[in-house]
């Protein structure tokens, strides 16, 4: 993973923590005033932190409460920001999922909330590795998300959330992906107190429940006026669209240190191919591109940092000149295929380029440099499908299929694969002729390679 | 402040005039607050409103008007704020169905951060629901909040249904009441015996510093209430039996009657708890049979004969028997009075 860029800035210092340390120290130098949340892998260790820091006086004023749900963590952050306190919670998975309606409430209702997501997948079948399904099931919710690419960048974007939240009355979600960064031990810089002070204003809302000035906030509204209410939210996002740039300028003034933005081009220039992707995934990818550039590939990536509001000019202007993009993405519509990939191809309307999704690393599988490297090679050989699984083990897929096939009856899917993967030992630790033989082994007709069959006339990105 | 003209509740409440001059009721004064404005849309004779009217003025008086209200999605919600127009005159906070108790601590935490739950203008908070938000989908968040005996006053307006999606049973449901969800058919027609939650006594499970219950048949003791729950700190809970016209298939001029009929039958008991422990116990005045608070509504209708219709004599000797439970559990009569 190439380091963030140097840390040539004034004030600060340099440690090596845990990215939920990294994240917990950047919220209390922040100053939330309620943090509250509902205990989740992998976000424990940043409410953990903060509850010693506030139980510890080190922040001070701060109310930290313990809640019985995610529910209710997200309930009591629309409480205390309503009534004018910076309110601060983080979660994952089937937190995110369980606190769903309180989530889109927040927004409605425009609270300037930050929330941290520690990218987890959902179930069933329960699993707690990294994928980005949770925060992407709320990707229509109306609050910014914003994606970490390492712990320097989780670190920095919570110092960033709260200034956009606050000056635009939008919630903000800093997506970090789970393990993968919230228990990495790297080097971050961690600014100085008056440092952030002078970056990050004290909230000051327009509107606050305050007997001088009563007002209702969260009012039944009809039909004559829904759709203003939430075209506004849609034009907000707008607003951050632009303001998300010039702060993540301002910091990098500031603090010597660019992170964050809308999306950040590596090795693009002159890319024949382009691969994107959001979150850690992007150091990896780095990496392999640095490989596939020494062997004289034209290839570069495009990391998204804001995938709400989605930088659809941004991410035109920056694969127009391409030929192929790959839309790298660990987050699955049932049904339909990738989730970012969906809104990249709006971004690329009417440009013919080939396009790909790539759904990759689910449930926390790994990504491996090797397995980019092959897909990326089938890519610009164009025999990468439209749709594919990165290292999908089609042994246990068709032998359930078969099954299912066979026998019409509902059963429990999660189970009988973990029965097959006891009757085929070889599968997870496979050596290479075996890998080699799982991929050329020919798929069933009726079991698509993902998505539709390639189709020439299908190839331009609709 | 406009002129208000609100709700004749009879002599037995507001307008008593046995009451000496300065301890009658305020109800038509244009100094009180008038918190829930008069021009919302409740059905006339709510019950909730008039619940809520003097709940929420009573704690504006106790907290010279330094009050903070969370309200959960019901009728109260509906029928008070339709944009632009709010009824409210204090600060107001809807969110959810279920998170108005959790709202409420929020609320409070950032009074608290802030400093302004002290000094010389302290600021409160109440948190109201119906007993659909209260019993049901909200408990979780309201057992959270007494749990953390958060500065909060939870006030229930319990009509005994979820009024404002069309009358579908809640977990405060009486046995045998009809509503759309347990339809007067079969057997036993109405809500199922023997379910059912009984909030006030589940809150005193958590040892909380005050609950207590109230019906707006006594809208000064209602008042009373909600002013002592306000010099306290800490969760409180109060849980106020709001008769619904429209619900309880009621004439709109019955409803202070109705909450009356259901206190002196015994079936809604009226006493206040501290920290567990029952304090106080309104005694019953006139005992009445059960048959006569159940007659006047529509969704007890299967249980009388009429029409050629059997009724349901056993289902009612049945709720006598809850009620007269009651009166022997909360001691609402006096051993004297019974002999
Ligand atoms: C999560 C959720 N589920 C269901 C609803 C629909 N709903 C709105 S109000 C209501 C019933 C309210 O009943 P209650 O709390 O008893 O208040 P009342 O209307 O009787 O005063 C329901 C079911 C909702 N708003 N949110
Ligand atoms: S339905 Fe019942 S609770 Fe709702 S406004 Fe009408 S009378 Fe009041």
């Amino acid at each position: 993973m190439p380091p963030v860029e140097a840390a040539t800035r004034p004030g600060g210092h340099r440690e090596q923590i845990e990215g939920s340390v990294a994240v917990a120290r950047a919220v209390a130098l922040a100053r939330p005033e309620v943090i509250c949340a509902y205990p989740i892998s992998p976000q424990t260790h940043i409410v953990e932190g903060l509850g010693a820091l506030v139980k510890s006086g080190q922040l001070t004023p701060c109310e930290f409460i313990n809640v019985e749900s995610e529910f209710a963590a997200m309930s009591v952050a629309i409480g205390a920001s309503a009534a004018g306190a910076r309110a601060y919670t983080a979660t994952a998975s089937q937190g995110l999922l369980f606190m769903a309606e309180a989530v889109y409430n927040a927004s409605g209702l425009g609270l300037p909330i930050v929330m941290t997501v520690a990218n987890r997948a959902i179930g069933a079948p329960i699993n707690i590795w990294n994928d980005h399904s949770d925060s992407m099931s709320q990707r229509d919710c109306g609050w910014i998300q914003l994606f970490a690419e390492n712990n320097q960048e989780a670190l920095d974007l919570h110092l960033q959330a709260f200034k956009l939240a606050e000056e635009l009355s939008l919630p903000v979600m800093v997506c970090m992906d789970g393990f993968i960064l919230t228990h990495a031990y790297e080097p971050v810089n961690l600014p100085d107190q008056a440092e952030v002070d002078a970056f990050l204003p004290p909230y000051v809302p327009r509107q606050v429940l305050d007997p001088a000035e009563p007002v209702s906030i969260g009012a039944m509204v009809g039909p004559e006026a829904f759709m203003e209410v939430r075209y506004l939210a849609h034009a907000r996002q707008l607003q951050a669209l632009e303001r998300i740039p010039q702060i993540a300028d301002e910091f990098a003034q500031r603090f010597g240190r660019r992170s964050g933005g809308l999306v950040r081009a590596y090795r693009c220039d002159d890319a024949a191919t382009i691969v994107v992707a959001l979150g850690s995934v992007l150091g990896t990818l780095k990496d392999t591109v640095d490989a596939l550039r020494d062997e004289g590939q034209k290839i570069g990536v495009l990391g998204i940092h804001s995938f709400r509001p989605f930088p659809l000019a941004a991410v035109r202007e920056a694969l127009a000149g391409a030929q192929r993009v790959v839309v790298l993405e660990k987050s699955f519509s049932v049904g339909l295929g990738g989730v970012v990939s969906t809104d990249v191809r709006l971004a690329l309307s009417g440009l013919h380029l080939h396009g790909h999704t790539v759904v990759a690393g689910l449930g926390g599988r790994a990504i491996t440099q090797a397995s980019l490297a092959r897909m990326l090679h089938e890519a610009v050989a164009g025999t990468l499908p439209p749709l594919s699984f990165l290292d999908l083990d089609w042994r246990i897929v068709n032998r359930q299929l078969e099954r299912e096939a066979a026998q019409r009856r509902s059963g429990p899917i999660a189970e009988n694969l973990l029965r097959d993967l006891g009757s085929m030992p070889a599968v997870r630790g496979a050596d290479q002729s075996e890998r080699a033989e799982r991929r050329a082994a020919p798929k069933p007709a009726r079991v698509p390679s993902g998505g539709r069959p390639t189709d020439p006339s299908d190839e331009g990105l609709p | 402040m406009t002129a208000v003209k609100f709700y004749q509740t009879g002599t037995f409440t507001v307008g008593n005039r046995l009451l000496a001059p300065e301890q009658r009721s305020v109800q038509a004064s244009t100094e009180r607050n008038n918190s829930l404005n008069s021009g919302h849309r409740a059905c006339q004779g709510c019950g909730e409103a008039l619940g809520a009217r003097y709940a929420v003025d009573a704690a504006m008086r106790a907290t010279s008007g330094q009050l903070i209200a969370a309200n959960a999605t019901g009728c109260l919600e509906v029928f008070s704020t339709p944009y632009p127009e709010t009824s409210w005159q204090l600060p107001w906070i809807h969110s959810l169905f279920g998170n108005a108790a959790a709202v409420g601590t929020g609320i409070a935490a950032a009074l608290k951060v802030k400093g302004r739950d002290r000094g010389e203008k302290p600021v409160r908070v109440i948190a109201q629901g119906g007993d659909g938000g209260t019993t049901d989908i909200g408990f979780g968040c309201l057992s959270g909040m007494f749990e953390r005996n958060d500065d909060v006053l939870y006030i229930c307006y319990d009509n005994e249904a979820y009024m404002n999606t069309g009358v579908q049973r809640s977990s405060a449901t009486p046995p045998a009441a009809r509503t759309a969800t347990t339809q007067a058919l079969g057997r036993e027609p109405g809500a199922v015996f023997g379910q059912g939650k009984n909030l006030p006594l589940i809150a005193m499970a958590h040892e909380i510093p005050y609950v207590a219950t109230a019906t707006v048949a006594d809208l000064h003791d209602l008042e009373a209430k909600v002013e002592r729950a306000m010099a306290i700190r800490g969760a409180r809970y109060l849980h106020i039996l709001v008769p619904c016209p429209l619900g309880w298939g009621a004439a709109s001029h019955d409803t202070i009657r109705l909450a009356r009929l259901a206190r002196e039958s015994g079936l809604f008991p009226v006493f206040e708890a501290q920290h567990g422990e029952i304090t106080a116990v309104q005694k019953i005045r006139h005992r009445v049979p059960v048959a006569d608070y159940l007659k006047p509504q529509k969704r007890f209708a299967h249980l009388f004969a009429h029409g050629g219709q059997a009724g349901h004599p056993e289902m009612l000797a049945r709720i006598q028997a809850d009620a007269d439970k009651n009166i022997r559990r909360f001691g609402l009569i006096d051993a004297a009075q019974e002999a």
